[in-house]
């Protein structure tokens, strides 16, 4: 039935009516994005500069980093509460590590590792005693930060070694380093999700566990990995963030779990789980982004563009929502 | 007996409860009725039959006031004047009840909160609810049907029969003049079924006119006063259940001439039980009602696996599968013992299962045909961990086609197959892995007649080339027409076995309501 009803429209011809809803039905948060780039470009002094735009890519790659790891996370039908916390467990670690006279390069590992270890624990409850990830992860949400002022006495570790600052604040012909390695983890996370048995096991489990299980599908190891991936990219996105602010701060990344989850939603991945793409997220990250620079240059303050950014949550979401009722 | 000449008279009257005549209903474009109609008199029990897409549930909905008909698309005349419900509300006050196929309750809430919700409770001066007289009401509605359930239980401690009860409730609470009943036996057990009957009598006998949706046909022509077919959402026929019978409305339904259901002619060979049984099972028990249940199958041979619906038919082939846990007992392959503790085990010893509700544990509704029919072989299909979709689209082409299974496209979404054809990308999963046993639970549950058929041809060829089936399944025609041995389970336990040339359905249905 579906079929006819997309060949019914789309054999309407040329109205225009009908192109823009062909078009909105094929784009959907790309013409939103569009659509805010456009408006801004009004509105907003100077926010087609290349220097800006390189500005809001700089800006939103610690959250893309942290989204790539929520997609597959949300995909599998779960949550990462302790993305946040693990960006600040993270950064502190790894400066400590340098500041100990350590190759900053297995600083920066040790950052990550720190991360990959927080999303296997995340990982192993989940799939192993099937408490809701929503609890799992809301309890390392918080022991992860309590360990991070710990570790770090409560106050921000500065970072001396200059290779180290590099990741976060450096950059390669004239493009800040965080854009790169945000477009590495899209890469690769769009090669898993679309040609490996991994990422199709994603699909699968969240679009039906028991089916998974019966299929086979080793779904208590996928689920670990996962969220060990989610926690791998969340300690990345600390070491950049240290490399970024040159400290350690176990305040850092706070709200960055909801920012990313928000991103994941607005880039069309259903919260049930088993439908969404990494393509998605992407645009949803950048359609934050851009409203954030936008008010920004507009010079409507933080307090106002938190509101702003709240409605355009709902909004976005509600306009995809439209979406895919006209076509089922 | 008495019933229905009483039944007879009644229908006899001139004046119909409810008319609706030439409906059409169109969804973006797509024509979904096409000038249906169908009359209903007071007292009368009216099939509504139609294969799976045939329009009933549409046709039913319009019914409720859930959907409109199109404008000109038809009028509806309830008592003689004509009537357009603005909702399903609407049509509810008025005497027009459904009682859904998949139940439709809180599970957290009490049993009258559930018959009574949607009324006003009753409220005592400071607005709080009477719960005694909630309570009360709730027990007045259960008595009229002869239900010994207790109003104040929570619906989440029932059976699924229970709470089918607890709809029906719901539906009488509000007085309905006009009942329709979409395939409410699919859960209950015989027992359950023969009180169902009772109730829907003395509905008769009040003067309510139900409209019963059943893919049984022994029920419809146990109950139905007249018949209503429908197909591609067309009226088809009408008239009285005497004057027909099942090969005349299968032939209705499917525009086609039928021979009966496929029967197998090449059945499996007796002679080779010398061969080495593929699945034997010593002593199986499980936590639930398996009860040391031994037997073994053949290659090439399919046992049917017959019994009432909770006998322990599911909990057996799931703890085959691995699915859930033995408690004891031992399970061989090709006469080696092995450990199957979860359905990774099964299927590394060649074991696979298909299971009972395809949408909720086969199906990955939202991916594309080919991968629902690759997952469980991506491995195979996979170099170093990535996917190579060369292969799995020419697998599942080939599949595609050895099933017949139609589709637009490989990359279609499972999701808009009909429900034959998903069944058979399921039975396809199963087919990539080379299974030495097939393990079918219900394989035909909710697919309409002719897919029905093409399956029981899928399922006997793959016999015939030395597979070993073992299907679970509660329509006995499906049984008889296909198994090439039956065994039937009760309260847990193997209670009968029977060859091809004994086995009757009187002698299944013996074995199966004996209790130990």
């Amino acid at each position: 039935m579906k079929v006819n009803v997309q060949t019914a429209t789309q054999s309407q011809g040329l109205h225009i009516g009908n192109i823009i809803h062909g078009l909105w039905n094929r784009l959907g948060m790309i013409m939103i994005l569009l659509l805010l780039c456009i408006v801004l470009s009004f509105t907003a002094p100077n926010f087609l500069d290349t220097a800006n735009l390189l500005n809001v890519l700089k800006q939103v790659s610690i959250i893309a980093i942290l989204a790539a790891g929520m997609t597959i996370v949300i995909l599998t039908g779960g949550i990462d509460l302790s993305v946040g916390s693990t960006v600040a467990l993270s950064g502190v670690i790894s400066v400590m590590v340098s500041s100990a006279g350590v190759n900053p390069y297995i600083a920066m590992l040790s950052g990550a590792a720190v991360g990959y270890a927080v999303g296997l624990i995340n990982g192993f409850f989940t799939a192993k005693t099937k408490l809701p990830a929503f609890i799992v992860t809301l309890g390392s949400f918080t022991y992860v930060r309590g360990l991070a002022y710990v570790i770090s006495g409560g106050y921000p570790i500065v970072l001396e070694n200059e290779t180290f600052k590099f990741i976060g604040g450096g950059s390669i012909i004239g493009i800040p380093t965080p854009i790169y390695i945000m477009l590495l983890v899209y890469i690769v996370m769009f090669f898993i999700l679309k040609y490996t048995m991994f990422g199709r096991h994603i699909y699968a489990i969240g679009g039906n566990e028991e089916a998974a299980r019966l299929t086979g599908i080793k779904v208590e190891k996928s689920l670990i990995n996962v969220y060990s991936i989610s926690g791998l990219l969340a300690g990345l996105g600390g070491v950049v963030l240290a490399g970024r602010l040159y400290s350690g701060q176990p305040t850092a990344g706070q709200m960055y779990e909801l920012d990313a989850i928000a991103a994941v939603i607005l880039g069309g991945t259903s919260l049930v789980g088993g439908r969404g793409k990494i393509q998605g997220t992407i645009i949803g990250v950048l359609i934050m982004g851009v409203i954030s620079n936008g008010l920004t240059l507009m010079d409507v303050n933080y307090y106002w563009q938190l509101v702003v950014k709240g409605g355009v949550i709902i909004a976005a979401v509600l306009l995809d929502r439209l979406r895919g009722d006209s076509v089922a | 007996m008495v019933v229905k000449e009483e039944v007879k008279q009644r229908t006899n009257l001139k004046h119909p409860v409810l008319n609706m005549q030439g409906i059409s209903k169109t969804f973006s474009r797509v024509t979904v009725l096409k000038n249906v109609k169908i009359e209903l008199y007071p007292g009368e029990v009216h099939a509504l039959m139609g294969e799976n897409g045939a329009g009933k549930s549409t046709f039913m909905k319009i019914l409720a006031g859930i959907h409109q008909p199109d404008q000109n698309g038809g009028e509806i005349f309830y008592k003689g004047q004509p009537v357009l419900w603005k909702d399903p509300i609407d049509a509810r006050n008025k005497g027009i009840s459904v009682i859904h196929q998949e139940l439709n309750l809180s599970p957290n809430l009490t049993i009258s909160e559930n018959i009574l919700m949607g009324t006003k409770f009753p409220r005592n001066s400071l607005g709080m609810v009477k719960w005694d007289e909630v309570h009360e009401r709730a027990q007045r509605v259960l008595d009229s049907m002869g239900s010994s359930l207790n109003p104040r239980q929570l619906v989440s401690t029932l059976s699924v029969a229970q709470q089918q009860m607890v709809e029906i409730a719901r539906a009488l609470s509000f007085k309905a003049e006009v009942l329709i009943m979409d395939e409410p036996t699919a859960s209950l057990t015989d027992k359950e079924i023969m009180k169902l009957f009772d109730i829907i009598h003395d509905l008769k006998k009040q003067g309510v006119a139900i409209v019963y949706i059943s893919h049984r046909m022994e029920e419809i022509f146990k109950i139905s006063n007249r018949y209503t077919v429908l197909r591609d959402g067309e009226w088809i026929a009408s008239g009285p259940i005497e004057e027909t019978d099942p090969d005349h409305l299968v032939k209705l339904m499917v525009g086609r001439d039928l021979k009966d259901l496929f029967n197998r002619t090449k059945a499996f060979n007796p002679l080779r039980k010398k061969d080495i049984p593929v699945l034997e099972l010593r002593n199986i028990s499980d936590k639930k009602v398996v009860k040391n249940v031994s037997f073994k199958v053949y290659p090439g041979e399919i046992v049917g696996l017959a019994g009432l619906v909770g006998a322990g038919r599911t909990e057996l082939v799931r703890a085959i599968f691995g699915a859930s846990n033995l408690t004891s007992g031992e399970i061989y392959v090709d006469d080696k013992l092995v450990k199957i503790n979860s359905p990774i085990d099964a299927i590394s010893n060649g074991i696979a299962h298909v299971p009972e509700s395809r949408k909720e544990q086969g199906l990955f509704l939202s991916m594309s045909v080919k991968e629902n029919i690759l997952m469980a072989e991506l491995k195979k299909h996979s170099k170093s961990g990535v996917v190579r979709w060369k292969d799995v689209n020419a697998t599942a082409d080939r599949y595609i086609k050895e099933l017949s299974i139609k589709i637009a496209s490989p990359d279609q979404p499972v999701s808009n197959l009909s429900g034959g054809n998903q069944q058979k990308a399921v039975i396809a999963r199963w087919l990539s892995i080379s299974p030495k046993v097939l393990l079918l639970d219900e394989p035909t549950r909710g697919v309409d007649i002719g897919a029905k058929t093409e399956i029981h041809k899928i399922i006997s060829k793959l016999a015939d080339e030395g597979l070993a089936v073992l299907m679970i399944s509660s329509e006995l025609p499906e049984v008889l027409g296909i198994s090439d041995r039956v065994l039937v389970m009760s309260e847990g336990r193997l209670t009968g076995e029977l060859s091809r040339k004994e086995a009757t359905q009187e002698k299944i249905m013996y074995f199966a309501t004996k209790g130990e």
